[in-house]
């Protein structure tokens, strides 16, 4: 049985510079407290040797020059431990969440899929680094000696059995994790590595420090045994970022969008998902253009913070950083937040990846991922409700349809259904009598309606007049009463008729509408009864 | 000998220069072969074969002419096949539950309404350089001619370019042929005055209803027969098309007289 650690260094360094790659290489601090007594708290080698030492305050450390200068985050902080684990379930269903930088697996079984330990060790780097990050992993017989091997050795460490005690002996003490003052003793008895602590005898060392000697016996010499505590499996991806300035523009917002969904999507890689909808959150700082009203207002509501939120759902599920990154710039672009962001949540909703099997018979439809860009695009252009497909409504209403969006899942050719098969059944039978063939006619409508003066003669429109043409009605069809909804504000009841209106006779009133309409054509033209007026819906074309 | 190595030396140097760009640049590629698709109306594809793919067709008439009836045979066939169809709507006009009716499978007509022909034309590009669909039908019928002839020629020859070597059917319906030598295909429609279906008075002794069909109202529109004539067509099927016309199908003018490509029927529904 063998378990696997990886262990990251400088742990709030490192999720920082995960956030910020800029940063790696530059001497970097990072600060902790509540202002103005903030202190320092990690710095990374390059800032030790400009001379900045743990503890000192802001001030003292804005004297350093070339010395980057951060305040410790949480939110990155729980991002890189959630990413880290989302890396120890890629190899292993097995994992223990043993701390913030430190995760423990277990390789039972993984032979077959990876091969051997080194190879398994070396898999975890690679993917740890993929999210980020610069690993110690370390492959030992238990779960302890793997820890001890993770924390006091850099990059990959394997340890065979039987020879923990002598491959850990040469770690420092301070490697265990236990009380400072149990540590301060050891010292104190010149005991200064685990080779020194394992040479004691366990009889006298429980005499002076009790169970908890004994057990630190057990550690140094690598022996110590106990069973996996398994973690909860999670489906939750979020990253965060607060800015240490707001930013106010589209173009540098995307910078901060794209690195985050980066790191998102090197998460639902690792665990074999994709993105299925993300949701964005801005905390927002309050606007300069505000009038004073406004900034009363606001101070009453005791530091309410203002937030922006936007939900993008997916046809499809992608893992598409960059096709992910313009959707988002294009959803943005039609909504704006309204004032500087302070700081940006992003969490995406998780999926299995789509499958593409694709009929062999059926034509090959637009791709999902560059069609959604497509539509994002037609939808910034001419408005978010103006693309998609029409879905008929179960009324009698004129414009029986609503706009829904494009899914593209019907790509198979149709099955000829018995309604259809009647419908052109019917077609054919009176087509038979006839030379030419038949298709349904179209119809334009006009929309917004437009108004029109009727003369009635014989209880029929004799005389039509619209849009600045006005023609005599050759023959005529209807009235085809239509009224519903009438327990509703919009209910409607009108009296259609579809009429042959021959505008040569008369002409046009206006100069510019002589070549609008055709000197012939059929128009479907109701009268209103609520309204109380004549209306134009559309013509036969 | 001297003419001939001179000629060989300048050949490789344009083939050099052009690597990259252009695959085989002394290589003849004839453009007019074309995969040609049904127009759902058998008396047009018989005339002018159908619809090329990786082509521009120009469907003009003034209104009322049958250009819809046309677009949504189209429209009804190619999705009726299984493919994905796309919609540009200049002046937001088209009417689903006619379409529906006509047969077109609505779940793979992406239509995009737009609100005027600049609109239009953006949406147009986008969706051909975007791909993947078997028609994108730009309906500039409701647009003023004089509007659409101010459309700069290079923008028809984007869309050919884009359409080109792409199984996609670039359809363009308007009042008047404006995209000149870009359109591979051009037919001008023109319907015949409506049809009507009178009344007739019912055998028996139903005397309310006799009484009705004194009026000239008590009617029901029953259709148009419409005319189609190619203007310009330059396709030459790639599979064996029993070309009917074949002076129409290896013509190149724009000058000729219109032939007479087909008549059908638009009954209303």
């Amino acid at each position: 049985m063998a378990f696997a650690c990886i262990h990251i260094p400088d742990f709030m360094l490192q999720s920082l510079v995960r956030s910020e790659p800029a940063l790696r290489g530059s001497a970097l601090v990072l600060l902790n407290g509540k202002p103005p007594l903030w202190s320092v708290v990690a710095a990374n080698t390059a800032a030790l040797q400009a001379g900045v030492q743990l503890g000192m305050t802001k001030s003292q450390v804005t004297e350093f020059c070339n010395v980057e200068i951060r305040h410790r985050s949480e939110a990155q902080e729980k991002a890189a431990h959630a990413a880290l684990l989302d890396v120890a379930w890629s190899v292993s269903p097995r994992v223990e969440d043993t701390a913030a930088d430190t995760i423990v697996l277990d390789l039972k079984g993984l032979a077959s899929l990876f091969g051997a330990d080194e190879n398994i060790a070396r898999e975890l780097a690679q993917r740890a680094s993929r999210i980020g990050v610069i690993p110690h992993v370390a492959v030992a017989s238990n779960i302890e000696a793997a820890v001890l091997a993770a924390r006091g050795f850099a990059g990959i460490t394997i340890i065979p059995a039987g020879e923990e005690c002598a491959r850990l002996g040469g770690l420092p003490i301070r490697t265990l994790s236990t009380d400072v003052e149990v540590l301060e003793t050891l010292e104190r008895w010149g005991v200064h590595c685990l080779r020194e602590l394992a040479a004691l005898p366990v009889l006298q060392l429980s005499e002076r420090l009790g169970q908890n000697g004994v057990q630190l016996h057990e550690l140094a010499r690598g022996a110590r045994v106990r069973s996996l505590v398994l973690a909860e499996v999670s489906l939750h991806f979020a990253e965060e970022l607060e800015l240490e300035d707001s930013v106010e523009e589209l173009e540098p917002l995307s910078f901060l969008l794209g690195r985050l969904l980066d790191q998102l999507c090197a998460r639902l890689e690792a665990r074999a998902l994709a993105v299925r909808a993300i949701h964005i959150r801005f905390e927002l700082e309050p606007s300069f253009e505000k009038d004073v009203q406004a900034l009363k207002d606001e101070s009453r509501k005791k530091n309410a913070p203002k937030e922006y939120t936007k939900v993008l759902t997916l046809p499809v599920p992608m893992r598409d950083s960059k096709v992910l990154l313009k959707l988002v710039r294009l959803s943005l672009q039609s909504d704006p937040p309204k004032s500087p962001i302070q700081k940006i949540v992003m969490a995406v909703d998780a999926a299995p990846p789509r499958v593409a099997q694709s009929d062999l018979f059926a034509p090959k439809g637009p791709d999902p991922e560059k069609l959604e860009l497509t539509i994002a695009r037609l939808a910034k252009l001419v408005g978010e409700t103006n693309v998609g497909v029409a879905e008929l409504l179960d009324t009698h209403r004129a414009e029986n349809f609503r706009m829904a969006r494009w899914t593209g899942s019907a790509n198979s050719p149709q099955k000829k259904t018995s309604k259809n098969r009647k419908k052109n059944a019917v077609l054919r039978d009176d087509a038979k009598s006839l030379e030419t063939r038949r298709v349904a006619s179209g119809f334009r409508v006009m929309r917004p309606v437009i108004a029109a003066r009727v003369e009635i003669g014989e209880a029929r429109p004799v005389r039509v007049c619209f849009a600045g043409m006005q023609g005599d009605v050759v023959a005529a069809s209807g009235p085809w009463r239509s009224s519903g909804e009438w327990w509703q504000e919009d209910g409607w009841d009108q009296d259609e008729w579809d009429l042959a209106i021959d505008f040569g006779s008369r002409g046009c009133l206006r100069e510019k509408d002589a070549n609008a309409w055709p000197q012939y054509g059929v128009y479907r033209i109701y009268y209103d009864a609520p309204r109380r007026n004549w209306f134009v819906r559309g013509f036969y074309d | 000998m001297a003419a001939s190595s001179l000629a060989a030396a300048l050949r490789s140097k344009i083939e050099l220069d052009l690597r990259g760009r252009v695959l085989s640049p002394f290589n003849y590629r004839d453009r007019n072969i074309f995969e040609i698709v049904s127009t759902g109306i058998p008396e047009i594809d018989a005339a002018v074969g159908g619809l090329p793919r990786g082509a521009m067709t120009e469907i003009c008439g003034p209104p009322c002419s049958g250009r819809t009836s046309l677009l949504l045979s189209a429209l009804a066939a190619r999705t009726a096949d299984g493919e994905a169809c796309a919609l540009v709507d200049a002046r937001d006009s088209f009417d689903p539950h006619q379409a529906s009716t006509a047969g077109v499978a609505l779940n793979q007509l992406l239509w995009v309404r737009c609100q005027n022909a600049d609109q239009a034309l953006r949406a147009t590009d986008l969706l051909i350089q975007g791909g993947g669909f078997g028609l994108v039908a730009v309906d500039l019928s409701d647009i003023a001619p004089k509007i659409v002839r101010y459309v700069p020629l290079n923008a028809w020859f984007r869309f050919r370019r884009a359409v080109e070597d792409t199984p996609t059917i670039l359809m363009v319906v308007e009042q008047e042929a404006n995209a000149k030598t870009c359109a591979s295909l051009v037919l001008r429609l023109k319907a015949q005055p409506a049809e009507w279906k009178e009344a007739v008075a019912p055998q028996g002794p139903v005397r309310d209803l006799r009484d009705l069909v004194k009026y000239s109202f008590a009617r029901l529109l029953k259709g148009f027969e419409i005319s189609a004539d190619v203007v310009r067509s330059r396709v030459q099927c790639a599979n064996d098309w029993p070309s009917t016309n074949e002076n129409v199908a290896n013509e190149f003018g724009s000058k000729r007289t219109p032939d007479r490509a087909g008549v059908f029927e638009a009954v209303a529904m």
